[in-house]
C-alpha cells in the first residue's frame, strides 16, 4: 500500500462531501434563517447534532441503516449490491450528515446578518426570488460559503470516528488518512505515521490560517 | 462494637490476602466472553477485581509501550507477549499459552456456510476479516485463504474489521454475508452456520498471557494468572471452544 493513496482517497471524500453540502446545506440554510415556522429550531437541532454526538453513535446508526435491512440496503439493491457499508458512497453518506453543521451553520448566519433590506430592495426592483436569491442574497454571504466550505472539507478530512465503524479499511474505497494513521501507529511503522500526521497538521493549521487572512480581505472589501 | 473493630482490625492485618486488590487486564477482543466470566469466578473466590479492556492485540501493545496501565495482558498471539518480554515491558517467566484459538468461517444466516465451497464458490458480495496487521485471527484467515488457493479470487470482497469483535458485528449486522471469526464467538452467539478452519491450513493461533513490568509487584495481578492456570478457568475455556494448551 502506498502512503499517497489514502490521502488522495480523503481528498477525494472530503470534495465531493462540500460540494454535496453546498448544494442541499444552501437551501437548508436560507429556510433556516428565514423561516417563521415553529419547528424550524428543532431542524436546526437536529442539524447541529453531529457536533456533540460522540462519532460512533452515528457510525452505529449509519451501520443499521446503510446494512441490508435498512434504507442504505434497499438502494443498494437497485445496482445489485447488499450494503451500503464498505462503500466509498456510504462513506460520503456519513461524511455529508457528520459534517452538515459545519457547513449549514456559517451560512444561515451569513443569510441572517444579511437581514431583510437588501432583500426588499431587490423585489422592489422587480428581481425575481431566484434571481435576487443568487444576485443579491449569495455575494452577501460569501463569508458565510467561504467559512462554511473550508469547515466542511477540514472536518471532513479528519473524519475517523464514523470511517473506523462503517468503512472496513479497504484501500482505496474507504481507508482514509486518519484510519491509515490509525494503522501504522498500532503497527508500530511510526515513520510513516509522522509523515502523515504531520501532513495533516501543517494542512489544518494551514487552511484555518488562510481562512483568516481570507476572512479580513473579504471584511475590508465589503466597505 | 470496639471488640468487633478491634478484631476487625486484627483479621485484616493478619491476612493481607483478604485486602482485596484491583488489577488492570489487557484483553484480546476474542477472549471477551470467556474473560468475564473468568473474571467474575476470580473475584467471587479471591476477592480480588479484575477490571478487563477489550481490544485489539496490536493496539494494546503499542498502548503497553507507552506506559498503559495494565498489569496483566492477555494476547491473541504468542509473538507480542514474547516481544513484550524482549522489550523489557513485562515479567520474563511469566508468559503461558493460556489457549488455542480456533479459526472458524460464520454466517448469520443458517445454510449459509456449507464448508470450504463456500470459500470455493465465492458466492458472497463481501467476507470479513480482522486486520491481518494487528489481529492474529486476520492473519490466519489470509494464511488460510492462500493455502486453500482462494485468496486471490476473494481480496476484492474482503473488508477488515480492526479487531475480531467488529469483524464478527460486521457479519452479524448482515453487511457482510460470512466472515472469518473465532469459534468462542460464534459459540457464544449460538446462531447461524460455520465451518472450523482446519487447523492445518493456518499456523496454531497460540494465544499468550504475560505479567506486565506494571503488575509485577502486583499480587491480584499474579493471582489473576494463577486462577487463569487453573481448574475452573480451563472449563470456561473449553467451553468456549478454545483447545488447551498442551505444553508450555
Amino acid at each position: 500500500m502506498t502512503i499517497w493513496q489514502p490521502v488522495l482517497l480523503t481528498l477525494e471524500l472530503a470534495s465531493l462531501t462540500t460540494a454535496i453540502l453546498l448544494l442541499i446545506g444552501t437551501p437548508i440554510a436560507w429556510w433556516l434563517a428565514r423561516s417563521g415556522a415553529w419547528w424550524k429550531e428543532a431542524v436546526a437541532t437536529v442539524v447541529a447534532l453531529p457536533l456533540v454526538l460522540p462519532p460512533t453513535v452515528l457510525g452505529f446508526y449509519l451501520l443499521m441503516l446503510l446494512g441490508p435491512q435498512g434504507p442504505g440496503g434497499w438502494l443498494a439493491s437497485l445496482w445489485g449490491a447488499r450494503s451500503l457499508a464498505f462503500t466509498f458512497e456510504g462513506l460520503v453518506i456519513g461524511s455529508v450528515l457528520y459534517s452538515m453543521p459545519f457547513v449549514v451553520q456559517p451560512i444561515r448566519n451569513a443569510f441572517e446578518a444579511t437581514g431583510d433590506r437588501p432583500w426588499e430592495a431587490a423585489a422592489t426592483l422587480r428581481a425575481s426570488p431566484l434571481d435576487a436569491f443568487f444576485t443579491v442574497a449569495v455575494p452577501l454571504a460569501r463569508r458565510g460559503f467561504l467559512t462554511g466550505a473550508v469547515l466542511g472539507f477540514a472536518h471532513t478530512m479528519g473524519e475517523f470516528g464514523v470511517v473506523l465503524m462503517i468503512g472496513g479499511n479497504i484501500p482505496g474505497k474507504t481507508k482514509v488518512l486518519s484510519v491509515a494513521i490509525y494503522d501504522y501507529v498500532e503497527t508500530l511503522q511510526w515513520t510513516e505515521a509522522h509523515l502523515l500526521a504531520g501532513g495533516m497538521l501543517v494542512f489544518s493549521f494551514t487552511v484555518i490560517l488562510a481562512m483568516m487572512m481570507l476572512e479580513k480581505r473579504i471584511g475590508r472589501d465589503r466597505t | 462494637m470496639k471488640t468487633l473493630l478491634l478484631s476487625a482490625v486484627l483479621l485484616l492485618s493478619v491476612t493481607p490476602a483478604a485486602l482485596a486488590g484491583e488489577t488492570n487486564v489487557a484483553v484480546a477482543a476474542n477472549f471477551t466472553e470467556p474473560a468475564k466470566e473468568i473474571a467474575k469466578a476470580f473475584e467471587a473466590k479471591t476477592g480480588h477485581k479484575a477490571v478487563l479492556s477489550f481490544g485489539a492485540t496490536g493496539q494494546f501493545y503499542a498502548q503497553i509501550r507507552q506506559e498503559a496501565p495494565f498489569t496483566v495482558f492477555l494476547a491473541a498471539d504468542d509473538e507480542t507477549p514474547r516481544k513484550a518480554v524482549e522489550a523489557g515491558l513485562a515479567v520474563a517467566d511469566s508468559r503461558f499459552t493460556y489457549a488455542i484459538g480456533r479459526l472458524v468461517l460464520w454466517s448469520r444466516e443458517a445454510g449459509e456456510v456449507g464448508g470450504e465451497d463456500t470459500l470455493r464458490q465465492g458466492g458472497f458480495e463481501k467476507i470479513a476479516i480482522a486486520n491481518p496487521a494487528l489481529a492474529p485471527y486476520g492473519a490466519a484467515a489470509v494464511q488460510a485463504m492462500k493455502k486453500m488457493g482462494v485468496y486471490d479470487a476473494l481480496q476484492p470482497k474482503i473488508v477488515q474489521g480492526n479487531t475480531i469483535a467488529q469483524t464478527f458485528q460486521f457479519v452479524d449486522t448482515g453487511n457482510a454475508e460470512v466472515g472469518f471469526v473465532a469459534l468462542s464467538q460464534v459459540i457464544a452467539k449460538n446462531q447461524g452456520s460455520y465451518w472450523p478452519v482446519p487447523d492445518l491450513l493456518h499456523d496454531p493461533i497460540r494465544q499468550d498471557a504475560v505479567l506486565l513490568k506494571k503488575g509485577a509487584g502486583d499480587e491480584a495481578a499474579r493471582a489473576f494468572l494463577a486462577f487463569l492456570k487453573g481448574p475452573e478457568a480451563a472449563a470456561v475455556i473449553a467451553k468456549y471452544g478454545y483447545g488447551a494448551a498442551v505444553a508450555n
